[in-house]
């Protein structure tokens, strides 16, 4: 599963390094679109599949038994101190890690709102130049 | 409260109050000036804290590192953060007589006030992908810094700022998740702990060249740094002077933080690396800069010179090596905000940027020319001035026999001492072209009160710069202080886990 997932990476971010040396604006924009989605794809790679498990944690046998508060029970690599019997409230070993998940969110959500600035800023630069071809856009180099 | 959390909560308390104010722009720079000055006041304590008491850290919302997200602030964060609320505080006095009416009812206070809460963010966080979120703050209020005023050299500056700089973010956040990947953890004390347990040190090495490029493409190393003097000499001079004095720092920032925590179990291939690096990005740098004649433009360039001898003193690896970057940040992020507060005088008061077409300021303004001698020297290295002990300490930590490079370092210090001469010429001929060669009327006499403010801030960090360098054995104590906790980290992570 990791093989196909890493070619699809991999075809992303030379599609991406291709749209961010063309000439025109908008597809500069669409390989910062495209490289980003290559990168959540690295990520939720990177930290390891599974099929199928499902990050819950099951619910405690009895009050008892419950994990004290403020010993996060719920991250997949819980220290053993302070949870007597652990089968309860920690997750399996074969659930799938809740982090990268909550990462890639985080990024989704972040280049989201960094794509509605670049494209309002695109737009701006088409109106002030004229153009939104990049090889008119020098005179800031020299 | 927490003094961590109070440095974090001011500039967004001031930003906050500035958008409740939306109505009134003219409320918006009282307001940032006196969040600033709060700010400044919150982070001398913090520094106090740290001076006194070691690394402090604390928990947000109680989740025990390593699950939660801690902020930690060593002495090399605290210092980082008292040197941001330093020049937030000028550029933010400085931005009254300098930002037109335009831009501030758009939310130039806002961003401003955002961009300088992310840069504390950067900071005092302890964990990586947090760092990758402020990152994040930092840059979008940069971004809209950048472009406010819409101008068509902004507009053409800020594509290849946004671009480069979004292609930056995505190397980071892949290399923070391979690292979550190899070792299963995102906070630093942790992934200190976990990579010197690693065994094959070699593998990380990968993951520790993606961070270099994500980086070293913020802070402007070599030869990642092209976007620097293409875009910040576009957008007025109050954001120039503080995307000049911070950004890039902050990528440097990351790096000696990176370079000394969690990728150590190869240094002979990474700082090795980086000693080359560090070489090319000085030559590169002020080599550019000779053969401009656009005030900012020139000292874009520099900037990336200076940068160079920072990467080197993270690179030697030594107490004395990484003192000289910290005192390095710390005197350069003052010198450089400086020089660009300066050269938005001399276009206040000629009109232009071009130096060929400015001149005779020295006997229309010659208070102007010492404000202006002082941080240029600074730069420089002339001695008693702060440039010249930072200069001292990083040539002298490569001239050292205890470095991992005995054979290469040398060269470096050559490289070093050559950089400083041609920096030297650079700054002469700004002194010519501005001030000493005969030159056309000035421009509209300035009022009272926008003397006052344009040259308070600049009179302030001359009068530190001149301060670092006639007691540097007070700051330099601290950097070497502040080194030692950087190639000792135990009392870091020590502050970090103890706290479950």
């Amino acid at each position: 599963m990791e093989l196909i997932l890493a070619l699809t990476i991999g075809v992303l971010f030379a599609v991406a390094a291709y749209l961010l040396l063309r000439r025109s604006i908008v597809k500069m924009i669409l390989g910062i679109v495209v490289m980003s989605q290559a990168v959540n794809l690295l990520i939720l790679t990177a930290a390891g599949l599974t099929q199928g498990g499902v990050p819950f944690v099951a619910a405690p046998a009895s009050v008892a038994d419950a994990a004290p508060s403020g010993l996060g029970a719920s991250a997949a690599g819980a220290k053993a101190a302070g949870l007597g019997d652990g089968a309860e409230s920690r997750l399996g070993a074969a659930a799938a890690d809740p982090l990268p998940q909550a990462l890639i969110l985080t990024a989704i959500v972040i280049s989201f709102g960094v794509l509605a600035f670049t494209l309002a800023m695109s737009l701006r630069a088409d109106q002030t130049v004229g153009t939104d071809d990049l090889d008119a856009m020098k005179g800031t180099d020299e | 409260m927490d003094p961590l959390v109070t440095c974090l909560l001011l500039p967004f308390a001031a930003a906050i109050a500035c958008l409740l104010c939306w109505r009134w722009p003219s409320a918006h720079h009282a307001i940032t000036v006196a969040g600033m000055a709060c700010f400044l006041a919150a982070a001398v304590r913090l520094f106090l804290a740290v001076d006194a008491g070691g690394v402090v850290a604390v928990n947000i919302g109680n989740w025990p590192a390593p699950f939660g997200i801690t902020l930690v602030a060593d002495l090399t964060a605290a210092i980082m953060v008292v040197v941001t609320a330093i020049i937030g505080l000028a550029v933010a006095v400085y931005s009254v007589a300098d930002i037109d009416r335009g831009r501030l009812k758009f939310g130039y206070c806002i961003f401003l006030n955002l961009m300088l809460m992310g840069v504390t963010g950067a900071f005092l966080t302890g964990d990586i992908f947090n760092m990758f979120v402020w990152f994040e703050v930092m840059l979008i209020s940069s971004f809209v810094l950048m472009t406010l005023g819409g101008e068509r050299p902004q507009m053409e500056g800020a594509i290849k700022y946004v671009v480069l700089n979004l292609i930056s973010s995505a190397f980071f956040l892949a290399a923070c998740g391979i690292l979550y990947g190899k070792t299963g953890t995102l906070n630093f004390a942790d992934l200190a702990i976990r990579t010197k347990a690693m065994m094959q040190p070699e593998l990380l090495t990968v993951t520790a060249m993606m961070f270099l490029v994500a980086f070293g493409l913020k802070a402007g190393i070599f030869p990642l740094f092209f976007w620097l003097p293409a875009s910040y000499h576009t957008p007025p001079v109050a954001v120039s002077a503080i995307f000049a004095g911070l950004l890039t720092k902050v990528g440097v920032y990351a790096l000696v933080r990176v370079f000394t925590l969690i990728f150590v179990g190869d240094t002979p291939f990474t700082h090795g690396l980086l000693l080359v690096l560090a070489g090319l990005t000085m030559l590169s740098g002020v080599l550019g800069a000779v053969a401009q004649y656009d005030f900012r433009r020139l000292l874009s360039f520099h900037i990336v010179s200076q940068i160079g001898y920072m990467i080197l003193g993270l690179a030697l690896f030594t107490q004395w090596a990484l003192a000289g970057t910290v005192f390095y940040l710390f005197h350069h992020i003052i010198v450089k905000t400086n020089l660009f507060l300066v050269s938005g005088i001399t276009r206040r008061m000629t009109g232009t940027f071009d130096l060929r077409a400015m001149g005779g300021l020295y006997s229309a303004a010659p208070w102007l020319a010492l404000l202006f001698f002082i941080p240029a020297m600074s730069l420089g290295g002339i001695p008693p001035l702060s440039g010249f002990f930072a200069k001292f300490a990083v040539v002298k930590a490569s001239l050292r026999g205890d470095t991992m490079f005995p054979a290469g370092a040398p060269a470096l210090a050559a490289i070093a001492l050559a950089v400083g001469l041609l920096t030297l010429f650079s700054m002469t001929k700004i002194w010519n072209e501005v001030f000493w060669k005969a030159g056309p009327a000035d421009g509209p006499p300035m009022p009272r009160s926008e003397q006052w403010l344009r040259y308070a801030p600049v009179v302030v960090l001359a009068a530190l710069t001149v301060c670092i360098g006639l007691a540097p054995s007070f700051f330099f104590d601290i950097a070497l202080r502040a080194a030692d906790q950087l190639l000792n980290p135990e009392a870091y992570i020590q502050a970090v886990m103890r706290r479950n």
